[in-house]
């Protein structure tokens, strides 16, 4: 192991010079946990996501992390990791499809004991008949788990938004645990050119001591004492004690929105805001949109692309107003319910504008021709 | 309401009160406090600590575990300026020594807890409360619980980033910060006529 040097993290990601390397998404994510200056590490295999923590099981090894292990199932993962995080630890863990869902109750379980845990969740299918390919179904429900998440186009915004990632879950003022998306294979098994900064320069280590909950160390008081929880008492007091608890869950992720800008700029990205035709993607989807949008525009198409970084805390304010100039709105995912044409339509006023798709899900990759052409149909209708 | 027109005032607010951060209250930079939901600078809302304690009828203090307990020497000195801070404006004490809930039931007579501040704060018929040294989500969740049930009167001295569900909040209270609040208090007394 190379000899490693704290540096400010603001420095590390904004300043540090940076050096070009031809990875996959997996192995960008390992090498942002390889500068996060992370306690443990607790995975289980599963395509997309098995060798990501395969990686970061040679940076254990190199003496990068404190501790990692392999644990039971994702349940048992996400337990431990929760556990740790309790604890005082700065954790990264990783998932996809089945594994997300196995794991299913311990991402609200995160939120609620305001564990600043970050999770890469490398999206699959997970409908029977089985499926390991690209389809990020999964994402639609983990955003109404309380935790932050931020979603990835390609291994650079993978291994930035990692480290991002830790640097708002752990505000004290937030302290909630952070999903970082990607579309599993498009980006967990791309090669791309991604910059990063040196590998000796490190995060400086978690505080927990800022945490606005306790830390359950059993021999440094204040502890935490988990004992009676309420949810056992059944009267008025224990409910409305449950749901303003959710509430402050939820009021800790709107105040992640200014450390999102912070650090990340801003949680969506616009090109051609005025346009009148809008695409609004997130993922491999922008990536695709761009494409279909620059074609468009060599044809004499007035189209613009917003790329939605962020989903939870979603970029209302930013959503309502770009979409009051278009006349029409164009959702391209890559799952078959269309939750992000969901959330956008349940933001604006004139919702009748958004068209959802076109979808592709599956393993079906999303060609920029289909997006093009429902430019094209849409630019007809106007 | 618009969230723009949301005030954090004295309740009862209602069945279920909405958390402050959710009606559009952010909470203040450094060198600033709020005031019922408005960002103020920060001496503006010592001078308001000062008046709704020293007006009080039975102005309280809640000091949490972070400065009940002498888990260092920082601790140790903040919790010697809070109880300088409520000998000043004569206020009671009543301690939140951990978060766990009470039962089968507390003695609102001797502390209060987070998940039901509201008993103890009418059991005692406190007017004007402080919260100090209590971890900020438990802060939170008690301060909107006393909004939403009681007509108690919320204050919040952080060492963090402040609280939204509080009537007046500081941010990055230290032992030097409660001092200077004490000094703030002292002037106002003299002002008022306060012995």
């Amino acid at each position: 192991m190379v000899e490693r040097k704290i540096v400010d993290p603001e420095y590390l990601l904004h300043k540090a010079p940076r050096e070009k390397k031809f990875l996959i998404g997996n192995e960008a994510v390992a090498e942002a946990v390889r500068r996060a200056n992370i306690d443990i590490v607790v995975a289980y295999p599963i395509t997309p996501q098995s060798e990501a923590t395969h990686i970061v099981g040679d940076l254990y090894a190199q003496g990068y992390i404190k501790d990692y292990y392999r644990g039971e199932d994702e349940f048992a993962v996400m337990s431990a990791i929760a556990g740790a995080s309790m604890g005082g630890a700065r954790t990264f863990t990783a998932t996809s499809g089945p594994g997300t869902l196995r794991a299913f109750e311990m991402f609200p379980t995160w939120a609620g004991a305001r564990l600043p845990v970050v999770c890469a969740f490398m999206c699959r299918g997970v409908n029977s008949p089985l499926s390991i390919q690209p389809d990020n179904i999964e994402i639609g429900w983990l955003m109404d788990t309380g935790m932050l998440i931020f979603h990835a186009e390609d291994p650079q915004d993978f291994f930035d938004m990692t480290l991002i990632a830790y640097l708002v879950a752990e505000q004290p003022d937030v302290h909630l645990p952070v999903g970082v998306c990607v579309d599993g294979f498009f980006v967990t098994h791309t090669r791309e050119i991604v910059e990063l900064p040196p590998e000796n320069e490190i995060f400086p280590p978690y505080n927990p001591h800022l945490s606005p909950v306790p830390i359950m160390d059993m021999e440094t008081p204040p502890i935490r004492q988990m004992r009676d929880p309420f949810v056992m008492k059944s009267n008025y007091i224990s409910y409305n004690t449950h749901a303003s608890w959710q509430q402050e869950v939820r009021a800790a992720s709107i105040r992640a929105r200014k450390h999102i800008t912070r650090y990340l700029g801003s949680a969506v990205e616009v090109t051609y805001p005025e346009a009148n035709i809008l695409l609004i993607a997130s993922g491999t989807a922008a990536a695709q949109a761009r494409v279909a949008m620059e074609q468009a525009r060599q044809e004499g198409v007035d189209v613009g692309l917003v790329k939605i970084k962020v989903l939870r805390p979603f970029p209302e304010a930013e959503i309502i107003e770009l979409a009051q100039s278009p006349e029409r709105i164009i959702v391209p995912e890559h799952n078959i319910t269309g939750w992000l044409a969901r959330e956008i339509k349940s933001r604006i006023k004139d919702s009748g504008k958004v068209e959802g798709g076109p979808r592709v899900f599956g393993g079906m990759t999303m060609p920029p021709k289909i997006i093009f052409d429902k430019i094209k149909q849409n630019g007809r209708m106007m | 309401m618009l969230s723009s027109e949301y005030r954090v005032v004295v309740g009862p607010e209602g069945y279920l009160a909405p958390a402050a951060a959710s009606m559009g209250i952010v909470l203040p930079e450094p060198g600033e406090g709020l005031i019922e939901g408005v960002i103020v600078p920060e001496r503006e809302a010592m001078h308001k600590i000062a008046e709704k304690l020293l007006t009080a009828k039975n102005p309280t203090f809640f000091p949490g575990p972070l400065v009940l307990w002498a888990w260092n020497d920082k601790a140790i000195a903040k919790a010697q300026a809070v109880k300088a801070l409520a000998e000043a404006v004569g206020a009671h004490i009543i301690p939140m020594p951990d978060y766990r809930p009470k039962y089968p039931m507390i003695n609102p007579q001797i502390e209060i807890n987070p998940n039901h501040p509201n008993l103890t704060i009418w059991h005692n018929d406190i007017d004007v409360c402080v919260f100090v040294g209590v971890h900020c989500h438990y802060a939170n969740l008690a301060l909107k619980i006393i909004r939403g049930g009681t007509d108690c009167y919320t204050i919040a001295l952080c060492g963090e980033f402040g609280h939204e569900d509080a009537m007046i909040t500081l941010r990055d209270v230290n032992t030097a910060k409660l001092c200077t609040l004490l000094e703030v208090i002292e002037e106002a007394k003299i002002e008022v006529g306060v012995r």
